[in-house]
């Protein structure tokens, strides 16, 4: 299908890039991204998305928005509090770009809701905020070959890195088990500083344009660490781990399942 | 080897650029684009980053006053 004259005019800057074109503009609608989570990460993930012009944005959560996300959920505004978080992103996202279907989940994703949700989509992004939730993501992902981004924030350090299940280092490759419970942060311990979301989630956007571009080189097998104190990017290259427990020469991980005792990060527990 | 023709002489940066980007899409390796630009901008730096692209820039004539032809090939 043609671009029309208001869509040549709207990704006029992406069509002049040699490593985009028409073409490239026309895979990106065509193309169909799951984000997980509308939170901090999932705010600027959606947003550049949508003005990228990704034809299908899935949006998973399901949480409310509270006044105490604004500082740093970018897609919330203070009249969405008390609304769903999917709905207010929704909205946003259609005030951006008409050409963006949205479908959205309003559910916790879980391991008997999960392989079914991500089979309709090119590419997953994590843009969660506990660990069940990123093994669980990182899991399926593998199990069903679905390339993701991950993206995790913390205080004022992020990290991300780009999987593309066997070819490149998974989430378990580098963790192979979850934290022990006590080594997760607990409430008063997970402050975030609002602009860092901004930043990892702004990589993980750009990860999946890649991708779906086929353009330039990922960040896979790489994690990039950042440090909004220091102000400084690291990237440590890790190969992939033999013993990985669900992508290595034996696995033992062979489906989805939750990491029930793992849910205890603040809004978790709303 | 096909021929195709476009006129941006009413456009303007980076309109300029972007429908002659999408019109040497729609050309194979070996088949040639005929534009129509204004002096100035355009023809200052359409076929520059056209040439930046990978493409060839085959000639550039004075069609009337402050109209040019630009010749590229993909």
């Amino acid at each position: 299908m043609a671009l029309t004259d208001s869509q040549i005019e709207r990704y006029s800057r992406h069509i002049i890039l040699k490593e985009v074109g028409g073409k490239g503009q026309q895979k990106l609608l065509a193309s169909r991204v799951l984000i997980i989570g509308a939170g901090g990460l999932g705010a600027p993930v959606a947003l550049y998305l949508a003005a990228a012009g990704i034809g299908t944005i899935g949006i998973a959560d399901a949480d409310n928005v509270d006044l105490s996300n604004l500082q740093r959920q970018v897609i919330h505004f203070t009249p969405d509090i008390g609304k769903p978080k999917v709905d207010s992103a929704r909205e946003k996202i259609q005030a951006i770009n008409p050409d963006v279907q949205v479908r959205c989940y309003h559910e916790w994703i879980n391991a008997a809701n999960i392989m079914g949700i991500i089979g309709e989509y090119d590419f997953v992004v994590d843009a969660t905020d506990n660990f069940a939730a990123k093994f669980l993501i990182n899991d399926a992902c593998i199990l069903a070959g679905k390339p993701y981004s991950h993206g995790g924030i913390l205080q004022f350090v992020g990290q991300t890195i780009t999987v593309l299940p066997g070819e490149s280092t998974c989430y378990r490759c580098i963790f192979p088990t979850p934290p022990p419970k006590d080594a997760i942060p607990t409430c008063s311990q997970a402050g975030v500083i609002g602009v860092l979301p901004g930043v990892i989630g702004s990589i993980q956007a750009t990860e999946a344009i890649k991708f779906l571009l086929g353009k330039g080189e990922l960040l896979a097998g790489r994690l990039l660490m950042y440090d909004a104190l220091k102000m400084k990017f690291r990237d440590v290259a890790i190969n992939r781990n033999p013993n990985c427990p669900l992508c290595g020469e034996h696995p033992t991980i062979t489906e989805a399942r939750d990491e029930l005792d793992l849910l205890t990060v603040c809004d978790l527990e709303q | 080897m096909s021929i195709l023709n476009l006129d941006i002489t009413k456009d303007r940066c980076p309109m300029t650029f972007v429908k002659t980007k999408l019109k040497l899409e729609e050309l194979e390796p070996g088949d040639t684009l005929e534009i129509l630009l204004t002096a100035g901008e355009p023809l200052n730096n359409v076929p520059r980053t056209a040439t930046e692209q990978g493409y060839t820039v085959l000639e550039t004539t004075l069609v009337k006053e402050n109209i040019y032809k630009v010749v590229i090939r993909k």
